[in-house]
């Protein structure tokens, strides 16, 4: 008997026992379900972390010089941290000899950001704003636009002009239904004249990207940023390909241990992140996290096959003569043993492309109803069915062996 | 038709006797079935059942026999080794020149399918699938494409006079419509031997005679039927009548002959005759 042969006969089984058949999908179906589900919402939020937060945080064959990694996805153990701590801080004079290594075509930039008051005459009262210092190429490396107004003049950076571009939200706070351009801001009491509106930058996980001010790195605030006038935060760079970047990377390493005296021995006191080692932990996490929505469905997927074996079993009993006369009209084991393995590996494989439909369904409903950012991921698909179809054919072996192995005599003599 | 009553039954019993005679040597190819010193044991819990004791029997290409015998004679367990279910514990069984004996369950299974078309009491058909897919499953296990299996199949079920039926289930059909659906699935395949099973068993007195009007037909035509049944009156429409008892062969002898000792009275034995 052919393949094809042994699938039409069992879809038609399928077929003319309905209800049972749909009780036997149901463990495969509902395995297969929550396993699509599950990967998806794992497989969401990587893709936000990486295209949504960290992707906006960090631009693309970008690293930025730090003392300590700014993004931390709760890796850090105590003992790291008391080391970040102790680490020296970036200065400015540092720069220069930065600058010097990086390969042509490379941007770079120079930040130093705090939490600073604003408040204007005509909004509400003080806001807690993130203020950037910042020199260099930094809007074009980050894309930044402004919607209204522009962005700094050279001589503005150089002269320390008092000029600031301000986020969206701080536009509603302090300016509300006017045009912010041109009118006066004060920076924890210094006066500043707002020039730009940046474009909106989004949220992540509730927090807001736009409630920030941008200043010339050494406009008057500057003192104010970090303890020391000469510390800053980050230098950003940006290199042209993915190639280039890691030459960049390891040139600026290297000026960075000479200009902290590092023995080879020792480790960098400072750190170069990477959109890719802001994204380690999530990464490592992620493997734990797929691992679980895979297991725990897997669970589900072992009651299945506990079921479809059962009702197989019981499948070959009440088919006894069946199987006699199949016998005696000329079936060999082979054949009474294809019969029911393809029965219930089509049993299997019906219930997991069930599942793989109600899963899609149940994570574009989480994405409509929850906050949780599904996405089906494709390889969850493939597997889903694979399993689903293996399943049956696993927990289809031993009722189909039985059948195979009954005397057709004994068989036939059955009613 | 050149076989007549007369020249198989009793005129040919020593060539009979020569053939199951001779151990080891493979028959000539006008005997379908020869059967040399035929022997089956069953250990029924430590006790040790012969249920043939060495049945020596010969059967002609075209000849239409009956093996009738009180329950417990062996004449379940023959049939089963004659349709190739069983095998024996001693003696030879040759179908068709093959020694059938001698072979493995794949075997079996395949020589069932090409050689024997079985028609049972209780007609076994499979209750969900139509009369056309019933009649084409012995062609199914024998790897005949879809389309072909389809024509022989509606070629069959017109034979029987159920061309209009093709379509539907067994529950559907009266008994003899069932039986003789399954007359045309034993006979889909063109099997050497026709072997049916009580095959009017459960069928009432004027359906049975409708079935036996078919095999009648059939052994016109020049099929081998071996008809197993408890029933005078049904193996005497047999035109050899081989008698087992206590797992022996009691009598082997024409039709007539039969009758004449047992003494059947009954009507239909004269439709036969015609």
């Amino acid at each position: 008997m052919n393949p094809l042969e042994a699938v039409r006969l069992a879809l038609n089984t399928i077929r003319t026992q309905k209800l049972k058949s749909a009780f036997t999908l149901m463990g495969v179906c509902i395995g297969v379900m929550f396993l699509i589900a599950v990967v998806s919402i794992v497989n969401g939020m990587g893709v936000y972390l990486k295209d949504d937060l960290v992707g906006k945080l960090i631009a693309i064959n970008s690293f930025e010089v730090r003392h300590r990694p700014n993004i931390n996805m709760g890796d850090t153990d105590a003992e790291t941290w008391r080391e970040y701590q102790r680490r020296k801080r970036l200065r400015d004079y540092e720069v220069p000899a930065i600058v010097e290594v990086l390969p042509a075509g490379t941007r770079y930039a120079v930040t130093a950001d705090a939490s600073l008051s604003m408040s204007s005459r005509y909004g509400g009262g003080p806001r807690s704003v993130r203020v950037t210092g910042v020199e260099g190429a930094f809007f074009d490396i980050k894309s930044l636009e402004v919607t209204e107004g522009r962005l700094f003049a050279p001589q503005e950076y150089v002269m320390g002009t008092p000029v600031v571009i301000i986020g969206p939200d701080v536009v509603e706070r302090l300016f509300p239904n006017l045009n912010p351009i041109d009118r006066e801001v004060r920076i924890a009491g210094l006066p500043y004249t707002v020039v730009g509106v940046a474009e909106s930058q989004g949220s992540a996980f509730g927090m807001s990207f736009d409630n920030v001010a941008y200043v010339p790195l050494q406009a008057p605030a500057r003192r104010l940023l970090n303890t020391e006038q000469s510390m800053i935060d980050a230098v950003i760079v940006q290199s042209p390909s993915e190639a280039e970047m890691t030459e960049a990377m390891e040139n600026v390493r290297q000026v960075m241990r000479m200009q902290h005296q590092l023995r080879p021995a020792q480790k960098d006191d400072f750190s170069l992140q990477t959109a890719d080692s802001a994204l380690e932990f999530w990464n490592k996490l992620q493997g734990y996290l797929v691992l679980a929505g895979v297991a725990l469905p897997a669970f589900g997927l072992v009651v299945g096959a506990i079921v479809i074996m059962n009702i197989m079993l019981v499948a070959v009993a009440e088919r006894t003569s069946e199987i006699g006369l199949r016998k005696a009209l000329g079936a060999r084991r082979r054949d009474v043993l294809a019969q029911f393995i393809v029965e219930s590996s089509t049993l299997g494989a019906v219930g997991a492309v069930a599942g793989v439909a109600l899963g899609v369904l149940l994570a574009l409903l989480m994405r409509t109803v929850t906050p949780l950012p599904t996405v089906v991921a494709p390889w969850s698909v493939a597997l889903g069915v694979l399993v689903g179809a293996g399943v049956g054919i696993v927990s289809g072996v031993y009722p189909a062996s039985r059948a195979a192995k009954l005397d057709p005599i004994t068989a036939l003599r059955q009613e | 038709m050149s076989n007549t009553i007369d020249d198989i039954g009793i005129s040919t019993t020593g060539e009979r006797q020569a053939v199951v005679a001779t151990p080891g040597a493979t028959p000539d190819q006008d005997w379908v079935i020869v059967a040399r010193g035929l022997k089956r044991e069953y250990d029924m819990g430590g006790e040790i059942v012969r249920a043939l004791r060495g049945v020596d029997l010969a059967i002609r290409k075209n000849e239409y026999v009956a093996i009738m015998g009180p329950s417990g004679s062996g004449k379940s367990t023959l049939m089963n080794l004659i349709g190739c279910l069983d095998s024996p514990n001693g003696g030879e069984y040759w179908l068709n020149g093959m020694l059938v004996s001698a072979m493995s369950d794949d075997q079996l299974a395949r020589v069932r399918n090409k050689e024997i078309g079985f028609v049972f009491q209780t007609f076994n058909l499979l209750p969900r699938a139509t009369a056309l897919q019933n009649v084409e499953l012995p062609l199914v296990y024998a790897g005949i494409p879809a389309d072909e299996r389809k024509r022989r199949a509606t070629e069959a079920l017109d034979s029987v006079q159920l061309g209009p039926r093709l379509h539907h289930r067994p529950n559907e059909l009266s008994g003899g419509q069932r039986q003789r659906v399954a007359i045309a699935r034993a006979l889909v395949n063109r099997p050497s031997i026709l072997l049916a099973d009580e095959p009017t068993g459960n069928l009432d007195s004027t359906t049975s005679q409708e079935i036996m009007r078919v095999f009648e037909e059939l052994s016109r035509q020049g099929q081998t039927v071996v008809m197993v049944t408890h029933e005078p009156d049904i193996a005497a429409h047999a035109r050899r009548v081989v008698v087992l008892r206590d797992g022996i062969v009691e009598s082997d002898e024409r039709r007539e002959r039969f009758v004449d000792r047992v003494g059947i009275q009954h009507a239909t034995t004269k439709v036969a005759h015609d």
